[in-house]
C-alpha cells in the first residue's frame, strides 16, 4: 500500500491526532500527538489491510539545534514495516523537554522493550509502561544523556 | 538401613534449588566479543537471563553528527567489522536516497559483488566460530583458507582487507582491477565444492545435531515480534530478506532464492546460513556475468568523488577531492530510513539532515543489537551449555551491537 495511503487511514481513524504529515524521498513521516501512540501503533499492528508486524527501529532525535525549529525538544521515531505487505511507515510524536515521557509500545512489540532502554539511555526520554527502564550501553552510574545536544562531543 | 529422607537430604534438596547467579563474560570465549551475560541458574537450568552490551560503546552516533556524510564511511568499518562492505553498501545507499542520487550500473554491480564477498566472509567466520563454540574444531581451519580467499579478492579491489571503505557516495573508489574478475570466478567456481565438504564435516554429525536441534526455538511471531531479521529470522520460516523486499544495488537484476528454516532452531538457522552462503555465490556468478564496463561513480559532481586516477593527473580533479572531502557537500532537508539486508541482518540508518553537509541525526539500527534481545527468550529453560549455542545461532558482532 502506498505510504500516503497508511497515513490518511490513520488520519481518519485517530480524527485530530495527526498534527502533519511530512514525505520526503518516497518515504512518509506521520507525526501524532503523544498521548494516542500507544493506540495508533496497535491499530497499525492489528489492522489487517496494514499489518505492521515489525518494528524495524525505534528512536529519539533532539530538536533543540535545528534550524528554524520551535516544535517541543524530542522527537520520538517509530519506523514500521509489513513483513506480509511490505510497505512502511515512519510515525512520529513530539515530547516536550519539561517532561519527556510517552507512552511504552514494549507492550505492542517485544523488540521496543531494548530499542527503548537504548532511547532512555543515549537520549533520556522515559517510556511509562516499560518493565524494566535501565541504562543499557552506558554504566548504571553515568551522569547525562550523550545524545542530546549540549552533551560535548569530548572533553567531558 | 539409612532413611532416605533423613534431614541432611531435605536440606541437600534446598542448596540444589536454591538459585545461583552466574557471571558469564565480558571475557569469554564464546561470547564473540565483550558480551556479558548475566545467568541466574537452578542447577544446570536456566531460568534466567539478562544481557548487558555496552562494554565496545564508543559513541558512533554521537561522533556521527560532526563528520560529513564521506567522513563516515570508514566509521561504518567499524560497526559490524567482519563484513564491512556490506555497511559501507548500506550507509551510501541511505545517503544516495536522502539526496536523490543515481548510481552508475557497473557502480551498482561491483557493490552488489563486494558486499556479497563480505556476506561470505562474515558467514564463514560464523560457521567457525559457532562449531567450535560446540566442540568442533577442525571446521575454522578450513574455512580460514575459504575466508582468506575472500580477504584478497577484497584487497584486491579496494587496498584494504578488512576494513575496506570501498563504497562511494554516488558509486565506487575505483574500478576493480582487471584481474579481479577472473580470479572472482576461479573463487565462485571453487567455493560450493568447499561448503558441500564443510557440511560433510558438520550437517549429519550427532553430536552437532544433538546439541542444536530443538534448541533456541523461536515461533514465525515471536520471531517477528522480537524484530529478529536475517537468517536467525528466516530460520522460523518468515520469507522477509531486503534484498528481495526492497531490493537495491542489483539485487534486482539476479536471480537467487531466499533459504527458510521450518522449526525455528539453532539447527534450523545453521542449515539457512549454509544456503545462504551457495545463494551469495550464485549471485557473484551472476553479476559477473552480466557486468558491462562504464563509469563507476556517478556524474553529478555535487556528490561524486572523481576516480583515483584522475585525481592524480587531472588538476580539477584534484581540487575537486579536496573540496568534497574537506568541505561540506550540502544534502537536501529531510528524513529517510533505508534499510539493507546486512550480513547479521536489517542493517538501517535513520537520517536526519538540516540541510547541512553533515547529518543532524544518525541513528544505526544494528541487527546484532535487536537479536541479542531475544537470547533470553531463546535460552530460558535450556542448559547452560546452550547459552553458548544460542549466542553462536545469533551471529552476534559486538562492534555493531555497542556501536
Amino acid at each position: 500500500m502506498d505510504p500516503l495511503q497508511i497515513a490518511k487511514m490513520i488520519e481518519e481513524k485517530f480524527a485530530g491526532q495527526v498534527l502533519a504529515t511530512t514525505s520526503h524521498a518516497g518515504q512518509v513521516g506521520v507525526l501524532v500527538r503523544k498521548e494516542t501512540i500507544r493506540d495508533i501503533c496497535l491499530y497499525l499492528r492489528d489492522e489487517p489491510s496494514l499489518k505492521l508486524d515489525h518494528l524495524a527501529d525505534l528512536t529519539a532525535v533532539d530538536y533543540s539545534k535545528y534550524p528554524g525549529d520551535t516544535g517541543p525538544r524530542f522527537e520520538v521515531v517509530y519506523n514500521m514495516i509489513s513483513t506480509v505487505h511490505h510497505h512502511r511507515i515512519r510515525v512520529k510524536a513530539r515530547v516536550p523537554e519539561e517532561d519527556p515521557r510517552i507512552d511504552s509500545v514494549s507492550s505492542i512489540w517485544q523488540t521496543a522493550n531494548w530499542h527503548e532502554r537504548e532511547t532512555y539511555d543515549l537520549m533520556g526520554v522515559s517510556f511509562d509502561g516499560h518493565p524494566d527502564l535501565r541504562r543499557i550501553l552506558l554504566a548504571e552510574d553515568w551522569e547525562g544523556h550523550p545524545l542530546r545536544k549540549e552533551y560535548p562531543l569530548k572533553g567531558y | 538401613m539409612v532413611n532416605r529422607m533423613s534431614p541432611t537430604d531435605t536440606e541437600q534438596k534446598k542448596t540444589i534449588q536454591k538459585e545461583m547467579t552466574l557471571n558469564m563474560g565480558p571475557h569469554h570465549p564464546s561470547t564473540h566479543g565483550v558480551l556479558r551475560l548475566v545467568l541466574d541458574l537452578q542447577g544446570e537450568t536456566v531460568v534466567g537471563v539478562d544481557p548487558r552490551p555496552g562494554y565496545l560503546h564508543r559513541g558512533i552516533e554521537k561522533w556521527m553528527e560532526s563528520r560529513t556524510y564521506h567522513q563516515i564511511i570508514p566509521i561504518t568499518d567499524r560497526l559490524e567489522y567482519i563484513s564491512c562492505m556490506t555497511n559501507n553498501v548500506g550507509w551510501v545507499v541511505a545517503v544516495e536516497k536522502l539526496g536523490g542520487i543515481t548510481v552508475p550500473e557497473r557502480a551498482q554491480f561491483i557493490r552488489t559483488i563486494t558486499a556479497e564477498l563480505g556476506r561470505l566472509s562474515a558467514h564463514l567466520i560464523w560457521l567457525g566460530s559457532s562449531v567450535i563454540d560446540l566442540g568442533a574444531m577442525t571446521p575454522f581451519f578450513f574455512v580460514s583458507k575459504e575466508r582468506e580467499f575472500v580477504l584478497d579478492l577484497l584487497e584486491m579491489a579496494s587496498g584494504a582487507r578488512q576494513t575496506v571503505s570501498y563504497a562511494r557516495i554516488g558509486g565506487v573508489r575505483n574500478d576493480v582491477p582487471r584481474d579481479f574478475i577472473d580470479k572472482c570466478r576461479e573463487f565462485t567456481a571453487l567455493f560450493p565444492k568447499r561448503i558441500d565438504d564443510y557440511e560433510t564435516l558438520i550437517r549429519n554429525n550427532r553430536i552437532f545435531m544433538q546439541r542444536t536441534v530443538g534448541i533456541g526455538v523461536m515461533t514465525a511471531e515471536e520471531a517477528i515480534n522480537y524484530g529478529l531479521t536475517g537468517a536467525t529470522l528466516r530460520g522460523s520460516g518468515v520469507n522477509y530478506d531486503l534484498r528481495k523486499v526492497d531490493p537495491y544495488a542489483a539485487y534486482d537484476k539476479v536471480d537467487f532464492d531466499v533459504p527458510l528454516g521450518k522449526n525455528g532452531d539453532v539447527y534450523d538457522r545453521y542449515l539457512c546460513r549454509m544456503e545462504e552462503m551457495r545463494q551469495s555465490n550464485r549471485i557473484i556468478q551472476q553479476c559477473l556475468d552480466m557486468m558491462q564496463p562504464g563509469p563507476v561513480v556517478c556524474e553529478d559532481a555535487r556528490y561524486a568523488v572523481p576516480e583515483k586516477m584522475s585525481v592524480m593527473n587531472s588538476m580539477q580533479s584534484l581540487a575537486h577531492q579536496f573540496v568534497l572531502m574537506s568541505k561540506w557537500v550540502p544534502m537536501p532537508k529531510g528524513e529517510v530510513y533505508v534499510a539493507t539486508e546486512g550480513a547479521k541482518g536489517e542493517l538501517g540508518f535513520f537520517i536526519v539532515s538540516d540541510g547541512s553537509g553533515r547529518p543532524y541525526r544518525v541513528k544505526i539500527r544494528a541487527p546484532s543489537y535487536v537479536n541479542l534481545s531475544a537470547i533470553p527468550k531463546m535460552v530460558t529453560g535450556h542448559m547452560v551449555s546452550d547459552v553458548i549455542a544460542c549466542i553462536g545461532t545469533i551471529d552476534i558482532v559486538l562492534g555493531e551491537c555497542d556501536r
